[in-house]
């Protein structure tokens, strides 16, 4: 662990009880300054209570949270220096856009012109400008994000706090509101901790994703780190969309190296695996799972030509689901149900048994026992 | 434009049921406003034309002397002042009473939803025991109380009474009020800076007017309308409109005005049917709020 010097916000052994049931099981984790941390997870992992008791709106019942090496535990949620978005926006109903905006700066008694311009800047910066006399309730869902944004922003704190804020508007809108989040980290370099269940949006925006899981920390890595080398079974599955193919198989040792026999309805498979997986502590006869993602099942002439480790499986199209830019490929190995992204004009049909190009680079394996990656 | 046709078969298919409907309904008005009507016209009567037995006919001669008789000459007891001074009683009685249980109701609402602690159940559990306990039960331990607090037979100590009387119904109206308002509006505050108190007063209270109006109503014709605590606790010089409409009626000089009474007894009801009037169709607005907020 890194001395607190160098870490901007750093949690450790966090403990969160409610009676006899515990929502967070010892949490450890890090940010440095500027960055931007997902905390993602499916619903009741424990998220969001993460995120409240950083803001300090829930008491925490073990550990501590520093913002930059000053422990915060006791601190009224004021007192933080944070701002936070709520997933329901939470705007005052009765006060005006200026006036919610202002709010805050009210609170903590900064005289009025003062308020005045920096609701100024903050709603030039949001193209709000036009919707300060406006009550909450005369605004769209986008209107009421970008006011509730405003708020976060016109107090210019140092660390931000976004439970969910996206979770309440229509597909497009998320989109463009996400782009628009990224170029707000962008340009203001503030550090920001944002919770979302959507693991597009964790990919996109973070800098460091932590994975959670029924209130314990499943990985904390980068987003490529954490798509690419998921530590273990449930962040595979997790990340990524369509989620991360899932295959039994079983080791055995060649002349060449360490392969993997795969069952299949008629026979078997064996694929070699590259030293790239297969470097770690192998038996032969040992069961594993095998984890490749869509995009590295291909079709033939789609597959990497950089990759070294190309293995072709043969398999029945059950169904082609064409996207746009891509084309999923739906079919059954080894008992599972197995999607393949190929490209857009790639030549099949229901029913015909095609050749798959698994390249094996950029698949993972894991201990079907522990659930680890191996 | 597509609703119109089938609200205009609703009319037409249901005009014999419409009828019944309607007769039902002016008959049960008729039924409840004859009293009403009876006591108009008594009062605006002189005494002789009740007396000749004519209740129901309108009065040959207008007159509002027993309107004035009874507002401030007419014999309370033993002293002839007229109904004035115990209707600034009950003034005084009831607005203090009002505000006081209201305020704190609404406090208790927001610390029983927003500030939860451990056993807030059980204290509101206590709380709504106040609602069904009837009053007769505690008219003894309060006289105790009242007493020992050196209020007894003032109109503090009916403000202290119907306060502390009111405090069931308010805090149950508040508490179910803003268990359905947002509670991350309240860390957003928290966030922002905001304390325990303005939290209330800038973002909960302002947005309370449905419930504070139903609760308002709900307390003034209460505590305006009781009879047995301003029977059991007050003195002579601060007797309740209710105790001394009472004591009018059975003040006897000879001849029974009922004139008078009639008129005193409108006066009485007065203050309640225009709170009514003025506030009565959010009363139901108010009761419904709670439910379809979410």
């Amino acid at each position: 662990m890194s001395s607190p010097q160098t870490a901007f916000m750093q949690i450790s052994g966090l403990r969160k009880r409610f009676g006899t049931l515990e929502i967070l099981k010892g949490i450890d984790l890090e940010l440095e300054q500027g960055g931007f941390l997902v905390l993602v997870g499916p619903s009741g992992c424990g998220k969001s209570t993460l995120l409240n008791t950083i803001a300090g709106l829930e008491p925490i019942s073990d550990g501590t949270i520093s913002v930059e090496g000053r422990e915060i535990n006791d601190l009224h949620p004021s007192k933080r220096d944070i701002a936070m978005v709520f997933q329901s926006y939470a705007l005052y109903p009765n006060m005006t856009v200026a006036g919610n905006i202002a709010f805050g700066m009210e609170m903590r008694g900064v005289p009025k012109p003062e308020r005045d311009k920096a609701i100024e800047s903050v709603a030039k910066t949001l193209q709000i400008s036009h919707l300060l006399d406006r009550k909450p309730s005369q605004l769209s869902g986008g209107q009421r994000q970008r006011v509730a944004m405003g708020r976060a922003l016109v107090r210019d704190p140092k660390l931000f706090l976004f439970d969910e804020p996206l979770s309440n508007l229509d597909a497009k809108l998320r989109v463009d509101m996400r782009i628009e989040i990224k170029r707000l980290h962008a340009t203001t370099g503030k550090t920001i901790i944002y919770v979302t269940h959507d693991q597009i949006e964790a990919m996109t925006l973070a800098t460091k994703i932590a994975v959670l899981k029924d209130g314990e920390l499943q990985q904390v890595g980068t987003p490529a780190e954490i798509y690419n080398r998921p530590a273990n079974i449930f962040v595979a599955d997790f990340m990524g969309s369509p989620s991360m193919n899932l295959l039994a198989g079983k080791v055995a040792t060649t002349a060449d190296g360490f392969v993997l026999d795969m069952a299949l309805k008629d026979g078997s498979v064996r694929l070699k695996l590259p030293s790239s997986i297969a470097s770690s502590a192998l038996a032969a006869g040992q069961d594993v799972i095998l984890g490749i993602r869509p995009e590295a099942i291909t079709d033939r002439d789609g597959a990497d030509r950089n990759s070294k480790s190309v293995e072709t499986v043969h398999g029945r199209v059950e169904l082609v689901e064409p996207a746009g830019s891509d084309t999923f490929v739906i079919t059954h190995l080894a008992g599972k149900e197995v999607t393949a992204r190929m490209r857009a004009d790639a030549v099949v049909k229901p029913g015909e048994t095609v050749p798959f190009a698994f390249n094996l680079e950029k698949a993972v394996l894991f201990d079907p026992a522990s659930q680890k990656r191996l | 434009m597509s609703a119109a046709p089938s609200q205009n078969v609703a009319i037409r298919t249901g005009r014999v049921t419409r009828a019944v409907i309607y007769t039902l309904l002016i008959l049960a008005a008729a039924y409840y406003l004859l009293p009403f009507y009876i006591m108009l016209v008594n009062s605006l009567k002189p005494l002789a034309e009740i007396q000749q037995g004519r209740m129901m006919a309108l009065p040959l001669e207008w007159t509002l002397d027993p309107w004035r008789s009874a507002w401030s000459t007419a014999q309370i007891g033993v002293s002839p002042t007229g109904l004035r001074p115990y209707f600034m009683n009950s003034f005084l009685m009831v607005v203090p009473a009002v505000v006081i249980s209201t305020a704190l109701g609404a406090l208790n609402g927001y610390v029983l939803t927003k500030w939860r602690f451990r056993g807030d159940g059980y204290v509101f559990g206590l709380m709504l025991f106040a609602c069904f306990i009837p009053f007769q039960i505690a008219v003894i331990p309060m006289a105790a109380v009242l007493g020992w607090l050196g209020l007894s037979g003032t109109i503090a100590g009916l403000v202290l009474v119907h306060a502390v009387y009111g405090l069931g119904f308010t805090t149950l109206f508040f508490r179910n009020f803003y268990a359905a308002f947002p509670t991350e509006l309240v860390r957003s505050a928290m966030v922002d800076g905001a304390g325990f108190f303005r939290i209330f007063t800038r973002i909960l209270l302002p947005l309370s007017t449905p419930i504070i109006i139903v609760t308002v109503i709900w307390q003034f014709t209460n505590v305006w309308n009781d009879f047995l605590f301003g029977a059991s606790f007050s003195d002579f010089d601060s007797f309740p409109m209710t105790v001394a409409l009472n004591n009018l009626v059975n003040s006897s000089t000879g001849v029974k005005e009922y004139n008078v009474h009639f008129a005193g007894a409108i006066l009485a009801a007065l203050p309640t049917l225009i709170v009514y009037i003025v506030s009565g169709r959010y009363f139901v607005r108010g009761l419904m709020a709670g439910a379809v907020k979410g």
